[in-house]
């Protein structure tokens, strides 16, 4: 139990911790990075400059271990097709993200910065993911 | 710190922040043995998916970010944030959560972890979401859409 719960709520909490030291709980400041052609903010280059580079290193080491501290084995992605519904879903989801200068995870973390905004956000997402949901059924 | 040429820039609260992401990524491997990737594990904690990490984890992860993001503003004396208003927020929440699950992930799973492991899937998913992203922000402003 504690196992289960004591990793991801580090990990969340230390992400969360870090998606507002970068900025990324500022839209302002995600809009400004995305405003390649007017008043570019290269801010967020730094954040996922940085995020890539420990989680490359993290890559190196950790999978060779014969299993997670807290789990019995690893248990992550292994497709590799390049699909229509990947390429299509990605775009939209930029699209998105430059509309309101929010993606999925500082959306949630705004939601004690601004909650209101946050809030609104958040509930649409939901939204948006139950009507894929509905739409392919079970996955 | 600053950028020359860039007034508004952060760069070391950008790396910074980066590093505790990419660190919050490698606990979460190196934990759970699973990838941090936050529209996943949020479909996950809703019961909109039913596969991947346990619904309690899921729920522990998501209840880690608002409360990491509290933990900075205390630390920094608050933080800056303008958001756009609720139309707008109403019509990208909706486009984000469709375009995730379509795209089975987002700047989390994809940018950050799949990336960082050269995914091929996710590294043509981060170049897609980046131009979108940077061609809507672009067009709005054409437009004279102000958002924020």
């Amino acid at each position: 139990m504690i196992g289960r719960i004591l990793p991801p709520l580090f990990s969340g909490t230390l992400f969360g911790a870090g998606l507002a030291l970068g900025g990324m709980t500022n839209p302002a400041r995600v809009r400004g990075f995305l405003d390649l052609f007017g008043d570019w903010d290269p801010t967020l280059a730094f954040v996922m400059g940085g995020a890539v580079i420990v989680m490359a290193i993290a890559w190196r080491f950790v999978p060779r271990m014969a299993h997670p501290l807290f789990a019995e084995k690893f248990a992550l992605p292994t497709r590799t097709d390049l699909t229509p519904k990947l390429i299509g879903g990605s775009a939209l989801f930029g699209m998105g993200w430059g509309i309101a200068g929010l993606c999925p995870g500082p959306g949630i973390a705004a939601l004690v910065i601004q909650p209101s905004s946050a809030a609104i956000f958040v509930i649409s997402m939901l939204a948006g993911m139950g009507i894929i949901r509905l739409v392919e059924g079970n996955s | 710190m600053m950028l020359p040429g860039f007034p508004d820039a952060a760069p070391l609260e950008g790396l910074g922040g980066g590093i505790l992401i990419g660190l919050a990524a490698a606990l979460m491997l190196l934990g759970a043995g699973r990838i941090a990737g936050v529209s996943g594990i949020t479909a996950r904690a809703v019961g909109i998916s039913d596969g991947g990490i346990s619904r309690d984890g899921a729920w522990a992860f998501l209840i880690g970010l608002p409360l990491g993001a509290l933990i900075t503003a205390a630390l920094s004396g608050g933080l800056e944030a303008q958001f756009a208003s609720p139309p707008f927020l109403i019509i990208a929440g909706l486009i984000v959560g469709i375009g995730t699950r379509m795209g089975s992930g987002c700047t989390s799973g994809h940018g950050v972890c799949g990336v960082s492991r050269l995914s091929q899937r996710s590294l043509v998913a981060t170049v897609t979401f980046m131009v979108t992203g940077i061609a809507t922000v672009a067009i709005m402003n054409v437009l004279g859409l102000e958002v924020l």
